[in-house]
């Protein structure tokens, strides 16, 4: 018979462990999945882990992983604020694709003005407001009515979706494009584009990426703000005893993430998208989720894991298209995944014991 | 504008709108009354459309469908209920994780399923009683699923407030240590909502799949799923406010697909916007009620 | 001599660290009161639910009737007879009487009959209780009375009662020992297990006392002294706090008309509290659990704020001001509930530290946190308090009871407050460690400080204040010097007569 027993306190090693640990067990369950499928589980994972990174073409692929990477840890990292408080925002997708049009639309009123030091701040600021802005509203309804935010936050997904529909197709259509749905392309508008260099895969979403680790760690481990943040998810109570305020705590989470969210969709809609479309937005949102789990909630394991979670939609598509491996499979790939690493977890707070029935 | 909508026919197919959510509701209002928050509504949900309709396609029944469907997603939710019950895991990462993955296995099972066409779901012949004007079409005119649905809200109900083992589930929900210390096995009684409550998330998908559109899409279930978790909300764990609230979402759904025939002049997307902002609206107005005391909280006995 | 009923033979139970029970003997025999005593921490608790079916011993058996009895499981102990009373946490809030007690017994009647038999055992008992209120509704001592009565149902033979005395007044301690008593005449064994000397020596035939999970004695409470007993209990001398009673400097705190409404569900509603601490005083606030003791402590603390004018501090109207601008004022606290409320149980000492001593310790600058002085400070709580850690990396959670409550504490007086509320001291707390931390709030006090101690153990309060007053439903009793209340005064204060002039209670 198998018991848990709790540990005195969480241990250290379990807590840097899980995470591979889950990786190990997907990557063999996936294998299962992969053979299931009638694909070669070796070369599978081979292609999805290692292809991207040491094949023959892998100077084609590196590029790829910051731009994906880029957007995950972006929004992981506003996400593991909140996750770690206890604030479940699960509607980033939703403040991506907000954070994308505002960002576009700032854009797009002032072309073909050539003006980069105005023109491309400006996106920044309003791409953040945007995202903050679209995840003050359950931020609010929280504090003020008590609402749910996993709910809010996700039926705003939706919303935001049929939004950037009615852009695409609306205000924000190329007048030049001929009747087909989507803005002009960004990055053929030298003031407004995101990219630093483009075969390189370098963005400002790059470089703002790894600037939100820095400061998340830096913020988490010193300040009196990430002290509060994971004392409200542990203890809410000890927190209100403590003086942290519930309510502004909620709103400062739910708008980093949302800034954050905001700011990774406008860098990718004037960089790697290039414009607003009906199908811009991939489910980085999602993702991120995952990618904030899988890194711990620590902002080092979210850039680690970020790397990761790319690495697997590059290797994914390359396993599309070399080994007509379905995209699908890759999605469950990742959602097995995040179950191995809740699954796991267990041993970070509990012991194991295997205890035998006593003899009466 | 509204006058070209049959009154009669507008109950009716907002009757048809709500099922799926009305029968994914009531499986979680069961699963929180229990003490244990679900968000994977949406996972299990679209893991029954596609279960539902593979089974359907293959024996030729839809009601076999329903069953695979039901069997599909309770299985599916076992997965839910290992995790957060034996393991431990937090309870909304755990959810999240079962909608992504239910997301991921649902479109790759349906991959050589997508534009194929479900058997039919006949009417239930009620023979003259479906003559009597504008009851006759909104009582019995329907399949029998959604007289299904209604039956298991009244037995959710009838169950939770006259039976012992409804006492029980509520009890563990409202105190799981006190129920423990009782004698009561918490967790066996959690697996067992959990599975029931993804078997009716699974007959809600199936639903959708087989009877409302009826084919398979991916993603079909749009936040299905997540509109059911805040309609519990919205009847405060109650079954009867259960219905209200699933009718009342179907009525805004029907309402606006029947705004986009008649052509009005607002663009599509605002009006496939609207059940979304109505739910938002509807849990902001409805936050007030209280919930199970031991809603999403880890059960673990220490001694 | 009557016959045995339970014999417990060799029972050993170890958890992780801790021997809980090791090899206890002792048989309970039919229709006797059998006292179980002993400290926080000896073992009573695993031994009751040993023998209710929560636990399964590691070694030694027991008996019931001279039959085996080994349950499984509380359902299999409830058929056979043994039914339990429990301290806490057995109670459903949303659910009614009637339903709370069906939940406890095994064939329960149909609702109705269940209702009518309630009433029935209620009245014969004399425990009033109406079927269908909501128990979250109900006061402590009601809420005993749902368990009692679902216990008394099932026609036990053996009832075991975890320290039932500590929810209840004076009066209701009465009418409960008068029902215990009827009980035991009729031919029900009484596991009553309690660590209050005085009690026991009034009901019990039988005393078994349990230190550190053993069994170290066993005698006739009847004819024991409360000194040996004690002794027995504790396995060494106390200290006793020294008193010098205060004159009482200027007046700290003033509370005047303060109401407001409980901020959790079920909660007290605090009703027109009115009173005033001073420099150098210690003022004790006694009452039965539940009864507003959160809420005032909140009311002070600020994590519940008040309008303005009813909580004034140094002249100073704070009532709308949070818990860390009282802090600044000095004005500290300590709430009840270490785990979670006072502390964080997954964080280390030295993060607990920050909890409170950020703005008085100054341990941030900038919003930067100073981890070195808040180590420090935490190191220095754990030295002055003899906190028993390997060090102020260790997490709160892993520290005992008492060892956490005294560097809860601690953690309080070393910030140097001029006015210190602390709500149940050294509930859990070893009799060694409550003295010591008793002693540290009458030396706060007697630097100069004011203390509010808010607790439910009567003797404490009597030790320790120089003026008492009582909490019921949400209204406060007027303080009234200490120093010569008798036993029915306190009983009348606690039971809600505030405004019954004293002169008729002499009598």
């Amino acid at each position: 018979m198998i018991r848990l027993e709790r540990r005195p306190q969480p241990s250290t090693f379990w807590t840097w462990l899980t995470p591979l640990l889950a990786v190990a067990l997907t990557v063999v369950f996936g294998g299962v999945l992969f053979a299931m499928l009638g694909k070669d589980p070796l070369v599978a994972i081979r292609t999805i882990f290692f292809d991207p990174l040491f094949s023959q073409f892998a100077s084609f692929y590196r590029p790829q992983l910051l731009v994906k990477g880029a957007p995950l840890v972006l929004i992981a990292i506003g996400l593991s604020f909140g996750f770690r408080a206890g604030v479940w925002n699960i509607g980033a997708e939703g403040q991506y694709i907000i954070g994308a049009l505002c960002g576009a639309a700032v854009a797009l009123a002032l072309y073909p003005m050539e003006a980069r030091w105005l023109i491309f701040p400006l996106m920044i600021l309003f791409g953040a407001l945007g995202g903050l802005g679209w995840a003050m509203i359950p931020g609010l309804l929280k504090v003020r009515f008590g609402t749910n935010e996993i709910l809010v936050s996700l039926m705003l997904v939706y919303v935001a979706e049929q939004l950037l529909a009615a852009m695409a197709l609306g205000p924000l259509r190329n007048p030049e494009g001929m009747g087909f749905p989507g803005s002009r392309n960004l990055t053929q508008y030298d003031s407004a584009t995101s990219w630093i260099d483009r075969a390189g895969g370098m963005h400002w979403g790059v470089i703002t990426a790894f600037l939100a680790v820095i400061l998340a760690y830096v913020v988490m481990s010193r300040h009196i703000l990430g002290f509060q943040i994971r004392l409200a998810g542990q203890s809410p109570r000890a927190a209100a005893f403590s003086g942290v305020n519930p309510g502004g705590l909620v709103l400062i989470c739910l708008g980093t993430s949302g800034a954050l969210a905001g700011l990774a969709g406008m860098f990718e809609v004037s960089g790697p998208a290039g414009q607003v479309s009906i199908d811009f937005n991939v489910g980085y949102g999602f993702t991120a989720i995952i990618v904030a789990f899988l890194g711990r909630l620590h902002p080092v394991g979210i850039l680690l894991a970020g790397g990761l979670m790319a690495l697997t939609y590059i290797g994914g598509e390359i396993a599309q298209s070399q080994l007509q491996l379905p995209a699908a499979a890759i999605q469950l790939f990742q959602g097995m995944l995040l179950f191995f690493l809740l699954a796991v977890d267990v041993l970070t707070h509990f012991r194991v014991r295997l205890r035998h029935r006593e003899v009466a | 504008m509204f006058g070209s909508i049959d009154p009669s026919l507008l109950v009716a197919s907002l009757m048809v709108a709500a099922t799926p959510i009305l029968l994914a509701a009531i499986g979680e209002l069961v699963v929180e009354r229990a003490g244990v928050l679900n968000l994977g509504v949406e996972g299990m949900m679209i893991t029954g459309a596609v279960c539902g309709f593979i089974v359907a396609i293959n024996t030729g029944s839809p009601y076999v469908g329903f069953a695979g469907a039901a069997a599909g997603a309770a299985l599916l939710a076992l997965v839910f209920a290992a995790l957060t019950q034996w393991l431990l895991s937090n309870q909304v990462a755990t959810g999240l994780a079962l909608t992504l993955f239910g997301l991921g296995l649902s479109s790759l099972l349906g991959q050589s399923y997508v534009g194929m066409r479900a058997p039919s779901l006949p009417r239930v012949d009620f023979g003259v009683l479906s003559e009597i004007p504008f009851l006759g079409r909104v009582l019995f005119g329907h399949d029998p699923m959604v007289y299904v649905s209604l039956l298991i809200v009244a037995g959710v109900w009838a169950f939770l407030r006259y039976t012992r083992g409804g006492l029980v589930l509520r009890a563990v929900g409202e105190n799981h240590a006190a129920a423990h210390a009782l004698g009561y096995n918490v967790v066996a009684i959690r697996f067992a909502a959990i599975a029931f409550g993804g078997a009716c998330a699974g007959l809600g998908g199936a639903y959708l799949s087989l009877v409302r559109v009826p084919q398979w899409t991916e993603g079909m279930t749009a936040g299905a799923g997540w509109i059911a978790l805040a309609i519990v909300v919205f009847a405060s764990w109650r079954p009867w406010r259960l219905l209200l609230g699933a009718y009342l979402f179907g009525g805004v759904t029907v309402l606006q697909l029947n705004l986009q025939a008649s052509g009005v002049a607002i663009p599509v997307e605002y009006l496939s916007m609207s059940p979304y902002v109505v739910t938002i609206l509807v849990l902001v107005v409805m936050s007030a009620g209280r919930a199970p005391g031991s809603l999403g909280k880890t059960f673990h006995a220490s001694t | 001599m009557k016959e045995t009923l339970l014999s417990l033979e060799g029972l050993t139970k170890a958890y992780p660290g801790v021997v809980a029970n090791e090899d206890v003997s002792f048989d309970i025999r039919r229709g006797e009161v059998h006292a179980l005593l002993g400290e926080n921490g000896a073992g009573k608790s695993t031994l009751v639910k040993t023998i209710y079916g929560l636990v399964k011993p590691d070694r030694g058996r027991m008996r019931l009737n001279g039959a085996p009895y080994e349950p499984a499981e509380p359902k299999v102990a409830r058929r056979l007879g043994v039914a339990m009373v429990f301290q806490h946490f057995s109670l459903f809030d949303a659910l009614n009487v009637a339903e709370n007690i069906a939940l406890g017994m095994e064939n329960p009647p149909r609702p109705r009959d269940l209702a009518a038999r309630i009433r029935d055992v209620s009245e014969t008992y004399g425990l009033p209780l109406d079927p269908f209120r909501t128990v979250g509704d109900l006061s402590a001592g009601e809420r005993q009375r749902v368990e009692i009565i679902r216990c008394l149902l099932q026609d036990p033979k053996l009832l075991i009662m975890d320290e039932p005395t500590s929810v209840l007044t004076p009066q209701e301690v009465t009418i409960l020992f008068e029902t215990l008593r009827k009980l035991s005449a009729e031919g029900t064994a009484i596991l009553y297990i309690s660590h209050k000397l005085e009690e026991i020596r009034a009901l019990c035939e039988t005393a078994t006392i349990l230190r550190l999970g053993r069994v170290v004695g066993t005698c006739d409470p009847r004819e024991s002294s409360a000194r040996q007993m004690a002794e027995m209990m504790v396995g060494g001398e106390l200290l006793v706090p020294e008193r010098e009673p205060g004159e009482g400097g200027a007046v700290m705190l003033e509370v005047a008309g303060l109401s407001a409404a409980s901020p959790r569900p079920f909660g007290t509603a605090l009703r027109d509290i009115g009173f005033e601490v001073r420099a150098g005083e210690v003022l004790g606030i006694g009452g039965v659990a539940g009864n507003g003791q959160d809420e005032l402590l909140a009311a002070l603390s600020g994590e519940l704020r008040t309008k303005p004018g009813m909580v004034r501090f140094k002249g100073d109207d704070i009532g709308r001001r949070g818990p860390n601008e009282r802090r600044a004022r000095a004005l500290l606290t300590a709430p009840e509930e270490r785990m979670g409320h006072a502390a964080a149980p997954d964080m280390s000492l030295t993060e607990n530290a920050v909890l409170t001593a950020n703005v008085r310790e100054d341990l941030s600058r900038h919003g930067f946190l100073r981890w070195g002085r808040a180590r420090a400070f935490a190191e220095l709580v754990i030295e002055r308090f003899d906190v028993r850690t390997p060090g102020p990396d260790r997490a709160a959670m892993s520290l005992s009871g008492g060892n956490l409550q005294k560097y809860v504490i601690g953690r309080e007086i070393l910030q140097r407050p001029d006015l210190l509320v602390v709500n149940q001291p050294t509930w859990g707390v070893d009799a060694s460690a409550a003295a010591a931390i008793r002693q540290a709030l009458l030396d706060l006090a007697a630097g100069g400080a004011a203390v509010i101690v808010i607790s439910q153990d009567l003797d404490e309060l009597m030790e320790i204040s120089d003026r008492f007053a009582a909490l019921n439903e949400g209204r406060l009793s007027a303080p009234r010097p200490a120093r010569g209340l008798s036993v029915e005064e306190i009983g009348l204060m606690l039971g809600g007569a505030h405004d019954m002039e004293v002169a008729h209670v002499d009598a």
